[in-house]
């Protein structure tokens, strides 16, 4: 087990070179450093002296791969890429445009986001079940039929028409819950309350088709018409069997993506203005900080990375036959 | 007339190009698919779904516009000279030239859907003073003397464009009728009773059920919107109908040419990985892990970025304002399925490393068939069920992802008209008092009813091409 999941980890690292390097392609090379000096400066303010200045304050006045005018060691290190990607492997991530540590606002923004995205993990992974259990109870009858017919409604809405109408209904007409903001502790619950609502609701739709289709897959097993023929109840087969094995592949595709949960969403933390990951990398892309934008970049890949590697973990956790060598 | 052709120049955008190189490659394909019985078969089946074919029907209005809205031209210059004729700067589309006025005729500010007067009071000079009142609308309802006319006039015009659609559709029913109990040779009131008993080997009462309500909701559309803003006026007085119906164009572009970009990907890299296995299957195994591990709209956002400045600093290349938005929605387009090929790409891998295991495989391998013919004969016919499914299922994720990326402001182009965009810039006149609501509600409608269809008639194309699927519902 312990190797295993040792030579997982030495797989990771590959993959995270690649994503440095993409990364380092896209920002420093398609796009060089010129360009983005022009960008953010304006067409009015675009003198060479001023693009010099702006390169030099932002750290990017170095040659990209190779200074050949500095000796030993620092030929390879004094450059764009050691400074800027490379330094990425140990979590140093610079300076954003604001002046603040990246490394800073990432840790002290990370609370907030798991505030938010936790909670809709959680309950819609419950809500959801429940709602495809429901359904594949009463399968094949007209309740089936227009559950799944409403969950296509469902996921046909756009996220967006969930967040506008929620907080134009609950907090603006009926005045239930404050329409966004942010706070710590208890004080914070009347905040978190509306998003996780939404985000709940939203996914609704998707996910109760989704998992209604894995336990219907799960239903036409020979060990559950056996356990029928034992004489078990419906009731019984349903929770003891179908839940029980069906939950194998609904665990494991949620492992995936509980790594990626401090990231946060975009969408949602921008429109309650929850000051999360994800409202900081909407700020990022519009005010085009690159240097937030790559950092993002590198920790979501990151994290995505261990998420694959904790699925592998929870498959032979929650499925014996499943053995890792 | 050749003054009457001379006096418009035809533009070909990019995406006009590809999506009419798609339609043609549909088109051949619809050939070659109704000449092999195999393949027919399952389009018959969801031909046979009620559901299903209803939302063909609601899709392929969408189409027929999209469609008409990518035949673009420029008009002549009324003083230019006739030797070397001058064109406008607005790239046109027939679409415009159908609907006429509802492109031109616009307003000062906010209306409200089927008002007469604009939204906001305003100080007017009346006999000397000035007053406080609502300005009347320079085209909305303008025909009207007075206030009270107005509910009688839009009540009149609903049901004359209602009563057209209704006849119209009748005489659809009627014509086809005719033609099909001829070919049946039956009488005209036998199919008539197979049709009502819902005993025809298509589902006819879905069909003229749905046809009819379309047609209706057309009639009503034409008399109401000839007089009237049917879904009011933005902030700039545009007509919000005309800027849903132009997003249209936008939404389809989006959802097609995108995948148009992932399928030589997922199907070239997905069968070569599961076919040739060994090194190859690494090399595309972490290529594909490397680009899922990057947060999708991350990537998006920087090669938006990336475009963007390209585009300024080389504004010679596009001479048109429609092309430089053209050129960003490509880019979109082509970044989002360079992003998003992986999923089926895996699927494919998957399947032909099960495939090329088959006893049928092995064998064409033994008598040294190579391996692209191998590939095209037997691997990729027994994977297409799946790049079907797939292109149609993500469609609708597609158009949906557009609205949330313009939103961060990674989208299409600020000028073009998408529902992103409607959505993007209403989103304060929520926040106004009193509210407007209308071009929200507007994309809203018009993007629900797109995905919904989409999403239902995926799902007749899944049940009917899955194999697995067969039988369960």
């Amino acid at each position: 087990m312990l190797a295993y999941i040792l030579r997982r980890l030495l797989y990771a690292i590959p993959i995270l070179i690649g994503v440095n390097l993409l990364t380092f392609a896209l920002f420093f090379i398609v796009n060089t450093p010129e360009d983005m000096a022009r960008m953010q400066l304006g067409a009015k303010h675009v003198t060479p002296d001023a693009i010099e200045r702006w390169k030099v304050e932002h750290g990017y006045d170095r040659p990209l791969l190779l200074n050949a005018k500095a000796s030993g060691s620092a030929q390879l290190t004094d450059t764009i890429f050691f400074q800027h990607s490379a330094a990425m492997f140990v979590f140093e991530f610079g300076k954003g445009d604001d002046g603040r540590n990246i490394g800073n606002e990432i840790r002290t923004r990370m609370g907030p986001s798991l505030a938010i995205a936790l909670p809709v993990f959680v309950i819609g992974l419950l809500v959801n079940i429940t709602f495809a259990l429901l359904m594949v109870f009463f399968r094949s009858t007209y309740l089936d039929l227009w559950g799944v017919v409403l969950c296509v409604v469902l996921m046909s809405i756009s996220g967006l028409f969930y967040i506008i109408a929620g907080q134009y209904f609950i907090s603006k007409m009926w005045n239930l819950l404050p329409i966004s903001g942010f706070a710590g502790g208890v004080d914070g619950l009347k905040f978190i309350m509306l998003p996780v609502l939404i985000g709940v609701v939203a996914g609704i739709g998707s996910g109760a088709r989704w998992y209604r289709t894995i336990f219907l897959e799960e239903i036409g097993k020979d060990y559950v018409r056996t356990a029928r023929a034992k004489g078990l109840s419906e009731v019984r087969v349903l929770f003891r069997h179908i839940l029980k094995n069906g939950m194998i592949p609904i665990l494991t595709g949620a492992v995936v993506v509980l790594p990626l949960l401090f990231m946060g969403s975009l969408i949602t933390e921008s429109f309650f203005g929850i000051p999360g990951l994800g409202s900081y990398t909407i700020d990022a892309i519009q005010a085009q900080d690159f240097a937030v934008v790559r950092a993002m970049v590198f920790l979501g890949s990151f994290l995505y990375i261990v998420g694959l590697i904790l699925t592998d973990i929870s498959y032979s956790w929650a499925d014996p036959r499943v053995r890792l060598q | 007339m050749n003054s009457a052709w001379s006096s418009f120049d035809f533009v070909l955008l990019w995406t006009d190009a590809l999506i009419f190189a798609l339609v043609a490659g549909v088109l051949v394909l619809v050939f070659f698919i109704r000449r092999q019985e195999h393949l027919r078969a399952p389009w018959r089946a969801v031909a046979q779904r009620p559901m299903a074919i209803g939302a063909a029907l609601v899709l392929s209005v969408f189409v027929v516009i999209g469609l008409l809205d990518s035949l673009h031209y420029r008009e002549k210059m009324p003083d230019s000279p006739a030797d070397a004729p001058h064109y406008s700067v607005d790239v046109l589309s027939v679409f415009d030239a159908l609907v006429g006025d509802l492109r031109t005729q616009q307003e000062k500010t906010y209306s409200e859907p089927m008002a007469m007067q604009l939204y906001a009071k305003e100080f007017v000079q009346r006999d000397g003073v000035a007053v406080r009142e609502y300005p009347r609308l320079k085209f909305g309802g303008s025909h009207l003397r007075h206030a009270s006319e107005r509910e009688p006039d839009i009540t009149r015009r609903s049901l004359i464009g209602l009563a057209q659609g209704l006849a119209v559709s009748l005489l659809l029913f009627g014509l086809l009728a005719a033609w099909q109990a001829r070919r049946a040779q039956n009488s005209f009131g036998e199919w008539f009773m197979l049709w009502g008993e819902g005993r025809l080997d298509w589902p006819g009462r879905t069909v003229a059920v749905i046809v009819m309500l379309l047609l209706m909701m057309g009639g009503l559309l034409i008399h109401l919107a000839a007089a009237y803003h049917v879904f009011g006026t933005d902030k700039v007085g545009q007509d919000v109908l005309y800027i849903s119906l132009k997003s249209i164009r936008t939404g389809l572009v989006i959802g097609t040419l995108t995948t148009l970009v992932t399928l030589p990907l997922a199907i070239g890299l997905g069968i070569a990985a599961g076919y040739f296995r060994g090194w190859i299957d690494d090399v595309i195994q972490y290529v594909y892990t490397v680009l899922n591990s990057i947060p999708g709209v991350l990537l998006i956002a920087a090669a938006v970025l990336i475009v963007q400045v390209y585009v300024e600093s080389n504004p010679d290349l596009f001479d048109t304002a429609a092309r430089r938005a053209d050129i960003r929605l490509l880019a979109l387009c082509l970044i989002m399925g360079v992003t998003s090929w992986t999923g089926l790409a895996r699927l494919l891998r998957g399947e032909s490393l099960k495939l090329r295991t088959l006893d049928y495989v092995e064998a064409a391998r033994a008598f040294g068939v190579s391996h692209s013919r191998i590939i095209s004969r037997h691997i990729f016919p027994n994977v297409f069920h799946l790049v079907l499914i797939a292109i149609v299922l993500d469609f609708s994720g597609l158009v949906l992802a557009e609205a949330v990326l313009s939103y961060v402001g990674v989208g299409v182009d600020p000028s073009m008209h998408s529902w992103g965009n409607m959505i993007n810039g209403s989103r304060l006149e929520l926040a106004r008092e009193p509210v407007v609501w209308w071009q929200l509600g507007a994309a809203f409608t018009f993007m629900f009813t797109l995905v919904l269809a989409a999403n239902l008639f995926a799902d007749g194309v899944r049940d009917a091409f899955d194999p697995r699927q067969g039988g369960r519902r």
